[in-house]
């Protein structure tokens, strides 16, 4: 405990034994932080560790079970967001709650308490965002806004209400290197100026270049407080996760293979006004080597992902080639068959269906999968499918053997998908692709929502999956996982992709450029090829 | 042809009524499929009222809160105790045609004495249109004044901002500050209020009597308008008044004693089947749908705790 003991600095924000217990979960237990005027205070803790729970009760959009909650040596209850608004408490949503058919001054508009001439408003808008560096149009429809805009029109939602006290939940997950700086440098103007910050993260590097104190929580428990300054990574990780941070092992890529995926110049229009259009997209990948592509999410991750998949058939077959066989107006199943698995983004919908259990959700693409049974791993069932009827043994072999190997928590082969946290089913999906051994996997954030460890773990059987010969699409907005794991790294921005590069030949700092679309113009087909 | 014209806006005038009314409902993610049992239960309420009392505008504003009571039962449902807006919604429908047949039969031999329309001095002396247009009922007018103010409410005011808001995400509305149930419990009744005079335009006006099923589906045109109309005003006025003007024309045709090789029935589905098809051909750019269309439309909300 070495909290600074300053008593020139006023107490902003008090919590003390703060508890919320949801049936299944204790999601805040006894937690006390005290935050100073000026002070950026991080709040540290893995997914699930309770910290956007403290938030929401200190904003007011859930209410503690017991404790108290002090604001400025008062006691006070916190009924809803509007009255934490005129508290003076403002607070930057993970998933931002801005109205996407609205245009920016609109959703500004609607968050302030007295009529405001619209005119009027647009007017202050401009001098927030110059003062403070957030450039945003305020006449804009936000669906027409990048992700890093969005976040600016949140920030600056908060900041015409001067606020004394500001929580940022998770802010630099959707920015690139950049923007994170830059929103860095606003956050430091503003605790310069007096505003507290509550600065909720799980990235170590950020709390240690930004934050004066922080608190660090896990299981919904206060495991400790630091000064980050004073701190190494690999202290505050044994803080967050009660256990030293794994390490992947990454070795050097292992004998190269034929081309298992070819995108022969993809172009696809969007007809979707919130979507974007595939412009002239080439790459290959080999067996043997992961290729990694960053991007901020929304600049045609999405509609890449939809084709790669088969969930929207292209008009040619040629476009996509998997494993030398030409899909692109394919069927997934098709691709399946062809020897490909696919891990989406979505993991609710889209990698699994919501109600039904593990072991239905685990049959649904591993129905076909030619597993041999005489292979040297005896835990790998038969075919699951025989004369066109389920054999139900071998379906619960498969997911149990998914649950074990990846230490999937749940209740066993019979628990419903929905009833798993996210980092849990995401493990379980990774599994069931993983586990039928594909010779191309496509996967899009494979460690979105996960904690710390789980990641590491999916990142290694990643890797090891590589190097038994397959070749794996890893599609990220987490730059250091990309690096962690990729052989070859390229950037999507505005429906395009640069040229790749081998990861020894850059840095996070050229793909942080290239993600807001500006990399050289290429200069030959070749660098686009394999290496 | 002035006397086309006035009978299509006068059988426009109820769709304009109750689709501006679930347009506010739906902006507010209030799906309620209920429309036509909150009609036929304005009318026979409407009528009922009118019959006893003497007044027309009695009658029009029981018919409003009948349709308001109706719409309240269907959001104690669906927004308090989180029910299936579409099987609600259903179930009102066939509850409040059940319900006013029950209740209009003592009166179905009765008729009420025509309604005087109003006339506007000078406007109404302009040919064709003047009689057309401004020697009308009152609601023809209130439709107009309606249409007008909804426009300038959702796309001009705070509260319409507010309201469809709400509509696209109920959840970043709450953690702004909303409160989404009471919002959207306003909008329903509105919905309903306005469901019921239309019902009350029907029996009160436009056919002063009484007969069981005399709402005719018009309830269920309205939302499909809604719809077609993608969610703004000034296409359900068309669309409502397409239909208004289709159904003239067919009657017309009936009445006209021209011999036509046509069974009469597909003449009286005509304007159905014309709205449907002229709204379809409107609404099938996918873009004006997603950017209008409430998104949390259907769906129950339940505020975290």
């Amino acid at each position: 405990m070495t909290l600074k003991k300053d008593s020139q600095t006023r107490v902003r924000l008090e919590l003390s034994a703060i508890t919320k217990t949801y049936p299944a979960v204790i999601a805040n237990d006894r937690v006390s932080l005290t935050v100073r005027q000026g002070e950026i205070h991080a709040v540290l803790g893995e997914n699930g560790a309770g910290k956007s729970t403290l938030m929401k009760m200190i904003y007011g959009v859930t209410k503690p079970d017991s404790g108290e909650i002090k604001w400025q040596g008062e006691a006070i209850q916190v009924e809803n967001p509007a009255q934490a608004r005129s508290l003076g408490i403002g607070m930057v949503f993970q998933h931002f709650s801005l109205f996407e058919t609205l245009s920016v001054v609109q959703n500004v508009a609607l968050s302030l308490p007295d009529h405001q001439n619209l005119e009027g408003l647009a007017i202050k808008i401009k001098e927030v965002s110059d003062r403070y560096g957030l450039p945003v149009d305020p006449q804009r429809l936000v669906h027409a806004l990048s992700v890093g805009e969005r976040q600016r029109v949140e920030i600056i939602r908060c900041l015409l209400q001067n606020p004394k006290l500001l929580i940022m939940d998770e802010p630099t997950s959707v920015l690139t290197p950049q923007a994170v700086h830059k929103l860095f440098d606003t956050l430091r103007q503003l605790a310069n100026e007096g505003c507290s910050i509550l600065y909720i993260s799980h990235k170590l590097d950020e709390i240690q270049s930004l934050c004066h104190v922080a608190t660090v929580l896990r299981d919904g428990k206060v495991t400790g407080s630091c000064i980050p300054s004073q701190e190494t990574p690999e202290s505050m990780a044994r803080l967050m996760i009660g256990k030293e941070l794994p390490i992947c092992q990454h070795d050097t890529p292992s004998e190269l293979g034929e081309v298992r995926l070819k995108l022969n110049s993809l172009s696809q229009n969007s007809d979707d006004p919130f979507g974007t259009s595939l412009h002239g997209i080439s790459f290959e990948i080999v067996a043997g080597e992961i290729f990694g592509i960053a991007g901020v999410s929304g600049n045609g991750q999405q509609e890449l992902l939809y084709a790669l998949s088969g969930e929207f058939p292209l008009a040619s077959d040629a476009l996509i080639e998997v494993c030398g066989q030409a899909v692109g107006s394919q069927s997934p199943d098709v691709r399946r068959q062809a020897g490909m698995g696919f891990v989406p983004e979505d993991r609710l919908g889209r990698g699994a269906v919501p109600q039904m259990s593990l072991s239905d959700n685990a049959l649904l693409t591993a129905h076909s999968s030619q597993f041999d049974a005489s292979q040297l791993d005896p835990s790998k069932p038969g075919k699951m499918l025989k004369n066109g009827m389920i054999q139900l043994s071998k379906v619960t072999q498969f997911a149990n053997n998914c649950i074990t190997k990846f230490n999937v928590k749940c209740g066993g082969a019979k628990s419903v998908a929905q009833s798993l946290s996210g980092g849990n089913l995401q493990k379980f999906i990774m599994a069931r692709e993983i586990l039928q051994a594909p010779k191309l996997l496509v996967v899009a954030q494979p460690t979105w929502g996960v904690d710390v460890g789980a990641a590491a773990f999916i990142r290694q059987q990643l890797i090891d999956l590589r190097n038994t010969g397959a070749a794996i699409l890893v599609i990220s907005e987490e730059l250091e996982e990309l690096f962690e794991i990729s052989d070859r790294i390229a950037v999507m921005a505005n429906g395009r992709l640069s040229p790749a590069k081998k990861l020894t030949d850059t840095n996070i700092d050229e793909i942080g450029v290239w993600m807001s679309g500006m990399w050289p113009k290429e200069k030959s087909a070749k660098d686009n090829h394999h290496v | 042809m002035s006397s086309i014209l006035f009978a299509t806006i006068t059988a426009g005038t109820p769709l304009i009524i109750v689709a501006l009314g679930q347009l506010i409902a739906e902006k507010s993610g209030v799906l309620n499929l209920g429309a036509e049992g909150m009609m036929a239960m304005g009318a026979v309420t409407a009528f009922a009222v009118t019959l006893h009392s003497g007044s027309p505008w009695l009658g029009v504003l029981a018919g409003m809160g009948a349709g308001a009571l109706m719409s309240l039962l269907f959001g104690f449902v669906v927004l308090t105790l989180m029910g299936n807006q579409v099987a609600t919604g259903l179930a009102l429908s066939i509850f409040g045609i059940g319900l006013s047949a029950f209740i209009g039969k003592p009166y179905e031999s009765d008729i009420l004495p025509t309604v005087e329309a109003i006339r506007i001095p000078v406007l109404a002396d302009i040919p064709i249109i003047g009689p057309a247009f401004f020697h009308q009922q009152a609601l023809v007018y209130f439709s107009w004044a309606l249409f007008f103010i909804l426009v300038w409410f959702l796309y001009r005011s705070r509260s319409g901002l507010v309201l469809r808001a709400i509509g696209e995400s109920p959840s970043s509305a709450h953690s702004i500050g909303f409160s989404v149930i009471k919002i959207r419990y306003g909008a329903t009744l509105f919905g309903g209020a306005m469901a019921g005079i239309g019902g009350a335009f029907l029996s009160v006006f436009y056919t002063p009597l009484w007969v069981e099923g005399m709402v005719s589906g018009r309830g269920w045109i309205a939302i499909a308008l809604v719809v077609f109309a993608t969610w703004r005003p000034f296409r359900v006025l068309v669309g409502a008044y397409l239909f208004g003007g289709v159904m003239v024309a067919q009657l017309f045709l009936q009445g006209s004693g021209i011999q036509i090789e046509v069974p009469s029935q597909f003449l009286s589905a005509l304007p159905y089947i014309a709205t449907i098809v002229v709204l379809v051909i409107i609404s099938r750019d996918r873009n004006t749908v997603r950017l209008n269309a409430p998104a949390s439309l259907g769906k129950p909300y339940r505020p975290e705790e």
